[in-house]
This record gives structure tokens, C-alpha cells and sequence, in this order.
């Protein structure tokens, strides 16, 4: 590297966060990452919107709007986007509801679940983002650059793409880091 | 060097090769892994798959449904064919609905071992995501349709081992669809039996004995030891057909 | 409505003795008498015949005119092909759907009729046309579908229908060599025993005939391999499925030429030694059934047919009409002889060749109609006869299907060696953009290619030739063979059942005005992926259209994208609107936009 730190932004959007618990898995080596890397936009830092970065690390598919448009500014402000586990990849746990009606899962949540009293109401307030019909992989939207498959991926095998990449490798996961589960 | 009469080159090797083997047999008698899916050593060649795509002679084929002769020349690994054989195992992930981490069989599971055997990170095309059948009726057994990838061994299995023809085929082109011999369509309406051969050729999580997922701890299962290259060469040196 | 079994079942399987081969032809038997497949009937089928009860739902579920559930009582097709399109059929469908008062796709409430689309009829000669209860109506107007209408409405049984609807036309706009030239019924095979097996067999091979129906495989090598064959039975195998779309010249000479034709498979019957044969006709030629087995009850009659053939002691040969039932890939030789056996039509592996495991595993002669009617010609008036016409590789001439924008659709003969151009000369083409030749399966030519020459070693036709003018839309065009492939591929091998599904979906978004640099990258790599490892033809050909376009069109298809960056593969706002539905929302918020902000 030419002195320059790699600018980093990474995201949750319709994950569980074990991704990124998987990326601070990676104990004292993070050290040595820090010497490298310095994070944008992240749950590990309490910038909320990216500004130009070298490297996205996403995790999690889209379930809404909302997670559309943060994937949209990251695709904008990023070099190098990352599909990170099995969600962004595929879609992933929450996409098991693609072959239901999403009216039916919003009625079901807000108007007929077990432990409401009835009489519910679904909420139309304009901050709470909309779901969409189908949940969808990263790549239904936006051009992904890298997959890093698992669930969550290794911290071997996070560690292992990020070093090729600070290297200027085309990230090459060997045998035993590949994992869909 | 071999006799160059009973040879035949893959990749620039020369490869011993008996009468009457397929391109598959005799490659796997060499140590050489070609990757499949619809295959079973146990039953014919079907051919469907298409993820052992060889070049014979310059000529694409199915190496397990193509006989090879001496003189042959066999190309296998080559960075064409590589990224042909990962593009096909996206395909199958694009046409069906394939959740591993929360799948029975992972672990355990060809389609997935072959992915990783071939260095397939991801999807690439856009999933289809079908709307496709789970069948629970039957007390022993789970029938999951969104992750089957059409392979017909079930099929072929009972119909040649257990004379059962439970199982068969329907529709066609991309709604082709595995179907259950029973008016209602049920899995309970059938004679499956727990023993039969249909159950255990599975290639991935579609067929499904209940009450077996995930009792083998993550690192104990099929290919987290050994990759599926290492298991199939294995598989080869201890049953050579 | 509950689940009643066919009211004739047992009629029926007596007709066809109960013949699990004749399965197909049973269920053509099941759709005539009830209009569609119940379960229970599929349960009853697969017990008198002894299947599986799951091969016969697959046999079902696989053949698009067999349908597992009610579906109208007038279920009306209306044919898909780019030249039905161009000459208006998607404005004639909404224009029936609407007199019908009905949604295309979806059986009206009273259940009287269902509208939708079919592949190629194959009477592009005269399009717009339509399937009504498997009858095919061709020259449809704004007038004639009013009449249909009526008829529907009035819920006249289609027996009773004005025949003149019925009517197919006959266009031979030039007759050459074969079609010129008389072949009076029995003197070819009166010439084979003049001449002796051997001697006709070296005079086919003299002749270097090969094989009309695509692959131009060398009949007298096919012919000498099966009879060189092991084994007592031997079959002979006419395939008149003609499903590539375009093409309808197999249609004009079964109806005008059927007894050169049969001469020809009895011919091949007599050199390989064959007791019985097959005419296998798609589905969509119905009207032909009638005028077939009348020609074989003439030829039994005068001693051509059946036992004893011209007098001689043990020449027996008879022929079976079997009928496809919408499966262009039982064009397929192989995936033809499973559908003849009563199974779902997927192309089986080979080696084994048909000639020496076809049907039933047994040596089988399998050839196109063109071919079996050259063969009693070239029997009769020899080899040097027909290679005086030709090129040296492509020896005698090539029956046509012009179609599209010409002044004369119809049928052609032309020696091999014929420019593209004098062709579509002669079929009147003005403005021509560019040339289909031998169906989405085939080549697209551009202007600038139209002195190439129609030959096996330059621009082979298995018939059809389709002109488009300067006023069509090639992405369009290219669209609507893609969309065909999908619906056709069997769904056997991975490349193909995936790829096909895969390039409808791109060109659509292309089409629609969505499409990206990055979708034509993916066509071009689904291209060479069915390419190199599709299991038949129908996967090896069926991104030609798209190679094709991109090929010699590609700044067309450059200009129609919406983007060179990826954009999303769905409608991003249209999948808020259940969402949008539900909470009653309408602000910026609840929408997204193509391009993002
Ligand atoms: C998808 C597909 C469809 C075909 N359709 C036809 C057809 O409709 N008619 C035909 O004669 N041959 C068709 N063929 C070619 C046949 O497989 C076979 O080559 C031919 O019938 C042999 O007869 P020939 O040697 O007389 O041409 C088709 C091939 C493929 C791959
Ligand atoms: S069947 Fe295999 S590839 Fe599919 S979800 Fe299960 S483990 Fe994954
Ligand atoms: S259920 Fe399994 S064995 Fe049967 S066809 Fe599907 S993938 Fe193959
Ligand atoms: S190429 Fe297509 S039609 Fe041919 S076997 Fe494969 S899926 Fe079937």
C-alpha cells in the first residue's frame, strides 16, 4: 500500500449482525487491520452516512426500502462493493418469505398474530420504511463486486479476502474457507 | 510411458484406458476428480446435469456418458471449462430456493461440496425464487421441492432398486417438476419405506429422513473433512466399475 | 366441479388395445371427449395400461396440449410466431378476448372458453392463425373472429362450424426437380425391384441425398447402417413434427405429395427390411389425419401397403399415424422415438444411434418428409438425374417456407446453390432488413449477406426462410424466439432448462427499455454455456437468435439499453405496491425509482 489507509464503510441490512460480529472475530488481528484500515461509515462507528470509500463490506439482503436506498449510497460512494454472507448473497433467512403475500405477512404481524387482542392497525407511519414484495439478494439491484459467502463467513476467511484485497489480489477464498452455512 | 495404445491424453497426460469406460471412469481410475451431480456410480450414466462437461477431442461432452478410446485427447481443466461448470452450479442455485445455513443436509450436501470444489462464492444470475412444494405428510419422511435440482436419481433408484416407481416427473423446461406417485400427490399415500434406495441417493436436501438433520456436529459432517474431490477419488479407488 | 373420470375411458383403450405406447394418442382420445386430464382419470389410464400412475401425470404434464385441468370448452390458441405477430395477431387476440369478455390466459366464469398462445402453427402462409379445440383457422381478420366469436358464444359444437374456416390453402409458387416431376404411385418401388435392393441402395448413396429435416446426415449411410443392424424387427420412422417455427412445407407435401412420400418410407422399408412404420404429425396438422389415412387405405387397396406388397411373398410393410402433441422438441430424432413409445419426449443419450436402438430399441430408419419423398424419386429416376442440379456438397434441391414480408408466402423449390436473394426475389421481398433462415434454430442474415447461397456448406435450411423489412423490430423479433426456446426446452439438462429462462428474461427487460450492458454480457455467457454443454440440439441452437442479433446488430441493441450501470433486475416500486396497498401510503417515501436518487 502506498501509506494510504483503506477507507472501509460497512452495513447490516436485513442481517442479524453476526457478520459483523464474524469481522471482529478476527481478535488480534484486527490490530493489524486497523494499521491498514480506517472505517467509515459503520455500527463500529457512529458516522451514519458513507463518504467516498474505498472498500463496502455488506451484510444482509433487502427487505425494504430503506435497505435500498443505503445500498444505493454505498454502491455510490464505494470502489469495491462486498456481498457479505449468506443474506446478501442469496437473500437468505428472511427471503423464506418470498413465496407468501407480503399482505398476508403484514396481516398476519399487525392484525391477526397470536398476542394481539384484535383491532390492530398497520402502521402507515412515513418514517417506518415499506416492505418490499420479495426479499432480494444484493445483486438484484446493485452491481456487487465480491461475494464472501457463509453465516456468517469464517474470521479466517473475512481475514483471509481482506489481506488479498489490501494487497491488490483478487481474493481467493482456498479450500475449507468457501462456506454457504 | 504407458503402452501409447491403451492411452489416451487428459490435459497433456497420458491416461490408461480400457475398453468400454467412459471418459468419467477412466478418469477417475487415473486420480483425476471430474465433478458431477446427477451420477451415481450405481446407476447408468443419465447425463443431465451437465457439470462434467469435458472437451473430447475438441468437441464438449458429458464425460459420463461418453466412452473415451485410446488416442484420445480429454481436456479437462481448463480455465474455459472451470468457468463453464461454476456457471452451471449457479444456475442451479438461481432456479431453486437454496438457503444452506438453514438446510438439513448442509454439510452433507454435493451441490453445496461442488460449489466449493469449484470456487463458487456466488449466485452471479438473479435467483428465480419459485414457488415450489414441501410435502410433510409422511411420518418418516420430509420431501423439500424448493431445493431439488432435478437429477431424477430418486426417480431412477425407485424404479430400478426398490420397483416402486414413487417417484417421477412432470412438466417441462423451467417448470419441470418432480412428482409423487400417489393421486394426492402426498408422500404419505405411497409405500415408501424407510430402507428404500430412493431415500439415500439424494444428492442434496430435497429427500429428507425426519428426525436426522443436524445430529451430525458442524465439522463431522460428509465434506467438512474431506472435500467431495478427495471423497469421490476415494469412493473410485475402493469400487473401480 | 369434482374429478370425474373420462366418460369413454374404456372405449378408448379398447380402440387402441390397451397399448401403453399408445399413450399419447389415448390422451388425445381422454382431451376430445372431456377437454382436459382429471386425476382420477390419470389414476384409471395408468392402471388398465400397467404404468406408474407418476409416468402417466408426467406424459401429461409434459405435452402443451394435454392439460390436467378444465380449461374452457373452447380453449383457442392463437399462434406465436414472429410472422403471426407482425401480421397482427396479439391486436386480433385482445380483440377476441374483448368480444368474449374474457382475460386472456384465464378460463371465463361460465367456462366456456380460454384464450392464449401456442408455438408456430405452421400456416405462416397464412397468418394470423389460430388453434380452436386443436383445429387450426389461418387468415385471421377483425371479420372472421367476430364469426369465431358468435360460434363460441352460441356454443356451436366446432363440428358444426362453416367448413371455409377450416379451409388450409396450398401455395406452390415454384416447383423444381422433385416436385415437378411425376412419381405415379407404386412406380418408384416398381423401379426398386426393376433395379434390385443393392443396385437402389448404391444409386441413393450415388445421389449423396441428405437429410432435408437439419442435420443433412447422409441418407444411404443411415439406411445401410440399419440394416446392417442385428436383429429381426426394423422400423421405419416419418417425422412430420415440423415444429420449427416458419416452417410448413412438410404440411403442403403430406397434403399434395403423401404418396411420394410413403413410397419413400416403403421404399427404405424394402432396402432395410422393415415390417412397420410410423408417421409421426404434429398435432397441429389435424387436418391432415383425414387425407393420411385415406392415402394408406388407397395404397392397401392397390397392393402398395400391407401384406405382400406388388405381389411379392413377404414384402410387408404398413405404416401408423401417431400424432405429437405440442413438443417441438419431439422433432428431436430421439426425444420423437420416446413420445412414439408413449413417454415424455427427452432426447436420449447417444451412442446408441437410432439405427440400431431406435424404437423399442430396435434398428430404426428415422427421416424427414423431404427426404423420404426424394428418395422414391432418386429410386425412380436415379442418381444422375437428381445431382444435375445442386452444388457438389448439396446435391438436388430444397423445398422452402418463405414467410414474412414477402408479396408470396409459400412454398419453393430451389436447386441448392440459390442465392438468399433470388429467392426472396422471387417470393416478391421489398426492403429487405434482414433474413431468418431455417427457423429461430437457424441464421439471421443481414442485407449485406443475401448472395450467400442456400447449401449444407453455407447456408443450410431445414425450410423455412423468414423476410423482415425495414419496419421491423429485430429486438423483437429476437424476443419472440427466445420466449419460444423457453416454453420448448424439455427441462432435461441443467444449461438448457435454466439458460433458455434466463435469456427470455433478459431480452424482455432489453425490450421493455430496463436492459443494461451488464444483461447483454450475461446473454452472450448463457449463449456459450448452452452451446458447450446443452444435451441437444434444441440447447446448442437456442441462443443463436440472441449470438445472431448481437453479432451483426448489436449497435440496435447498444441503443435500446437503459443503462451501462446494473440496474435492479425487478420494478423496485411496483414491489412496494402490496405494501403500499396494505397502510394506504403514498408519500415519497413509499416509493423507489429505477435509477435511485
Ligand atoms: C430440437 C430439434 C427439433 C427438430 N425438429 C425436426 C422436425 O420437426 N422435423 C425433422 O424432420 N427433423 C427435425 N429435427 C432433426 C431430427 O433430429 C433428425 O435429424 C431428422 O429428422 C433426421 O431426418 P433427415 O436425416 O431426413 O433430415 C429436429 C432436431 C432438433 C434438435
Ligand atoms: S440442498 Fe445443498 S445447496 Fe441446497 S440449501 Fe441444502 S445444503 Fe445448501
Ligand atoms: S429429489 Fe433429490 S434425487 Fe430426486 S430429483 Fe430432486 S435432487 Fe434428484
Ligand atoms: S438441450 Fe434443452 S431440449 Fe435438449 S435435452 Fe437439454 S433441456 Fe432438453
Amino acid at each position: 500500500m502506498s501509506g494510504k489507509k483503506l477507507r472501509v464503510a460497512t452495513t447490516s441490512l436485513a442481517g442479524c449482525f453476526g457478520c459483523h460480529m464474524s469481522l471482529l472475530d478476527i481478535d488480534e488481528r484486527l490490530i493489524d487491520l486497523l494499521e491498514l484500515v480506517e472505517f467509515d461509515a459503520s455500527p463500529l462507528t457512529d458516522k451514519k452516512h458513507p463518504g467516498p470509500c474505498d472498500l463496502a463490506l455488506i451484510e444482509g439482503g433487502l427487505c425494504n426500502a430503506e435497505n435500498v436506498h443505503v445500498l444505493r449510497e454505498l454502491r455510490k460512494q464505494c470502489k469495491i462493493l462486498v456481498a457479505v454472507g449468506a443474506c446478501a448473497i442469496t437473500g437468505g433467512l428472511p427471503a423464506q418469505r418470498n413465496n407468501l403475500d407480503v399482505r398476508d405477512c403484514l396481516r398476519s404481524v399487525y392484525l391477526s398474530g397470536p398476542g394481539l387482542a384484535g383491532g390492530g392497525l398497520i402502521p402507515n407511519d412515513p418514517e417506518l420504511p415499506l416492505p418490499l414484495a420479495q426479499v432480494h439478494p444484493l445483486h438484484d439491484v446493485v452491481k456487487v463486486d465480491y461475494f464472501l459467502p457463509g453465516c456468517p463467513p469464517s474470521a479466517d476467511a473475512i481475514w483471509q479476502f481482506l489481506t488479498d484485497l489490501l494487497a491488490g489480489r483478487t481474493p481467493a477464498l482456498g479450500h475449507g474457507l468457501i462456506h454457504y452455512d | 510411458m504407458s503402452d501409447p495404445k491403451n492411452t489416451f491424453s487428459l490435459d497433456g497426460h497420458e491416461v490408461p484406458v480400457t475398453a468400454g469406460q467412459t471418459i468419467l471412469q477412466a478418469a477417475e481410475a487415473s486420480g483425476s476428480w471430474i465433478p458431477t451431480l446427477c451420477h451415481h456410480p450405481e446407476f447408468e450414466p443419465h447425463g443431465s446435469c451437465r457439470v462434467c462437461t469435458v472437451k473430447l477431442n475438441g468437441r464438449t461432452v458429458s464425460a459420463c456418458t461418453t466412452p473415451v478410446r485410446a488416442g484420445d485427447v480429454v481436456e479437462l481443466d481448463t480455465e474455459e471449462l472451470k468457468g463453464l461448470r461454476q456457471n452451471l452450479v449457479q444456475f442451479l442455485f438461481t432456479e431453486g430456493n437454496h438457503f444452506c445455513p438453514s438446510c438439513e443436509q448442509s454439510g452433507d450436501c454435493r451441490l453445496q461440496a461442488v460449489g466449493y470444489a469449484l470456487g463458487v462464492t456466488g449466485g452471479h444470475y438473479n435467483p428465480l425464487f419459485p414457488s415450489r412444494r414441501v410435502d410433510a405428510s409422511h411420518p418418516d419422511v420430509l420431501l423439500e421441492l424448493n431445493r431439488c435440482i432435478l437429477c431424477e436419481l430418486c426417480v431412477r433408484a425407485s424404479a430400478q432398486v426398490d420397483k416402486k416407481d414413487i417417484f417421477a416427473l412432470s412438466g417441462r423446461g423451467i417448470d419441470k417438476q418432480l412428482v409423487v406417485n400417489a393421486e394426492s400427490g402426498r408422500l404419505a399415500d405411497t409405500n415408501l419405506a424407510l430402507s428404500d434406495k430412493a431415500l439415500s441417493v439424494c444428492p442434496v436436501g430435497a429427500i429428507l429422513k425426519k428426525r436426522q438433520g443436524f445430529l451430525v456436529p458442524i465439522g463431522k459432517r460428509t465434506y467438512d473433512e474431506r472435500s467431495i474431490r478427495e471423497r469421490d477419488l476415494d469412493r473410485a479407488k475402493e469400487d473401480p466399475q | 366441479m369434482s374429478d370425474p373420470i373420462c366418460r369413454d375411458l374404456s372405449d378408448i383403450l379398447r380402440r387402441h388395445h390397451q397399448d401403453p405406447t399408445r399413450l399419447i394418442q389415448i390422451l388425445h382420445d381422454v382431451m376430445a371427449v372431456e377437454g382436459w386430464i382429471s386425476k382420477t382419470t390419470i389414476t384409471e389410464l395408468s392402471r388398465a395400461l400397467g404404468l406408474p400412475r407418476g409416468q402417466v401425470e408426467g406424459v401429461v404434464g409434459f405435452y402443451s396440449f394435454f392439460l390436467p385441468e378444465p380449461s374452457g370448452q373452447f380453449r383457442v390458441l392463437f399462434s406465436d410466431n414472429i410472422t403471426d405477430e407482425h401480421q397482427g395477431s396479439r391486436a386480433l387476440l385482445r380483440t377476441l378476448a374483448e368480444a368474449l369478455e374474457v382475460e386472456p390466459g384465464q378460463v371465463r366464469a361460465d367456462g366456456r372458453v380460454k384464450i392464449g398462445l401456442t408455438s408456430c402453427t405452421g400456416l405462416c402462409d397464412q397468418g394470423p392463425a389460430l388453434l380452436v379445440k386443436g383445429r387450426a383457422i389461418g387468415r385471421l381478420t377483425p371479420e372472421r373472429l367476430s364469426v369465431i366469436a358468435g360460434l363460441i358464444e352460441s356454443n356451436t359444437p366446432i363440428e358444426q362450424w362453416p367448413p371455409d374456416l377450416f379451409h388450409v390453402e396450398s401455395h406452390f409458387w415454384r416447383r423444381d426437380l422433385l416436385l415437378s416431376t411425376p412419381c405415379d404411385p407404386g412406380a418408384a418401388m416398381r423401379a426398386l425391384e426393376a433395379r434390385g435392393s443393392a443396385a437402389t441402395m448404391a444409386e441413393l448413396g450415388r445421389s449423396d441425398l441428405r437429410g432435408r429435416g437439419g442435420a443433412g446426415f447422409n441418407t444411404a449411410a443411415k439406411w445401410t447402417a440399419c440394416a446392417a443392424a442385428p436383429g429381426p424387427e426394423r422400423y421405419i420412422v416419418c417425422n412430420a413434427d415440423e415444429g420449427e417455427p416458419g416452417t410448413f412445407k412438410d404440411r403442403e407435401l403430406l397434403a399434395h405429395y403423401a404418396h411420394q412420400v410413403i413410397e419413400g418410407m416403403t421404399i427404405a422399408a424394402r432396402l432395410v427390411s422393415a415390417q412397420r412404420g410410423f408417421l409421426y404429425l404434429r398435432a397441429e396438422y389435424q387436418f391432415l389425419i383425414a387425407p393420411l389415412l385415406a392415402a394408406f387405405a388407397e395404397r392397401r387397396s392397390q397392393g402398395l401397403l400391407g401384406p405382400n406388397i406388388l405381389g411379392i411373398s413377404g414384402f410387408d410393410f404398413d405404416i401408423e399415424l401417431h400424432l405429437g402433441a405440442g413438443a417441438y422438441v419431439c422433432g428431436e430424432e430421439s426425444a420423437l422415438l420416446e413420445s412414439l413409445e408413449g413417454k415424455r419426449g427427452i432426447p436420449r443419450n447417444r451412442p446408441p444411434y437410432p439405427v440400431t436402438h431406435g424404437y423399442l430399441n430396435k434398428p430404426t430408419v428415422l427421416n424427414n418428409v423431404e427426404t423420404f419423398l426424394a428418395a422414391a424419386q432418386i429410386a425412380l429416376h436415379g442418381a444422375e438425374w437428381f445431382c444435375a442440379v445442386g452444388t457438389p456438397k448439396s446435391r438436388g434441391t430444397k423445398i422452402l417456407s418463405v414467410a414474412g414480408d414477402v408479396e408470396r408466402p409459400g412454398t419453393y423449390e430451389f436447386p441448392f446453390g440459390t442465392t438468399i436473394r433470388a429467392i426472396l426475389d422471387e417470393a416478391g421481398a421489398k426492403g429487405v432488413q434482414a433474413v431468418q433462415v431455417s427457423g429461430p434454430a437457424g441464421m439471421l442474415l443481414s442485407a449485406s449477406e443475401l448472395d450467400r447461397k442456400l447449401a449444407f456448406e453455407d447456408v443450410p435450411s431445414a425450410g423455412s426462410v423468414m423476410a423482415f423489412d425495414q419496419s421491423r423490430d429485430l429486438l423483437g423479433v429476437t424476443q419472440n424466439f427466445v420466449r419460444f426456446f423457453a416454453h420448448e426446452s424439455c427441462g432435461f439438462c441443467t444449461p438448457c432448462r435454466v439458460g433458455t429462462t434466463l435469456n427470455r428474461q433478459r431480452m424482455d427487460r432489453i425490450v421493455s427499455g430496463h436492459g443494461t450492458r451488464h444483461d447483454v454480457e450475461d446473454l452472450e455467457s448463457v449463449a456459450r454455456l448452452m452451446r458447450a454443454s446443452s444435451h441437444c440440439g434444441l440447447g446448442h441452437f437456442a441462443a443463436n437468435p440472441v449470438v445472431d442479433l448481437l453479432r451483426k446488430f448489436r449497435p440496435k441493441v447498444d441503443r435500446r439499453l437503459a443503462s451501462l450501470e446494473v440496474l435492479p433486475s425487478f420494478d423496485l416500486d411496483a414491489a412496494l405496491g402490496p405494501a403500499r396497498e396494505l397502510t394506504g401510503r403514498d408519500d415519497a417515501g413509499a416509493h423507489l425509482s429505477e435509477e435511485g436518487p
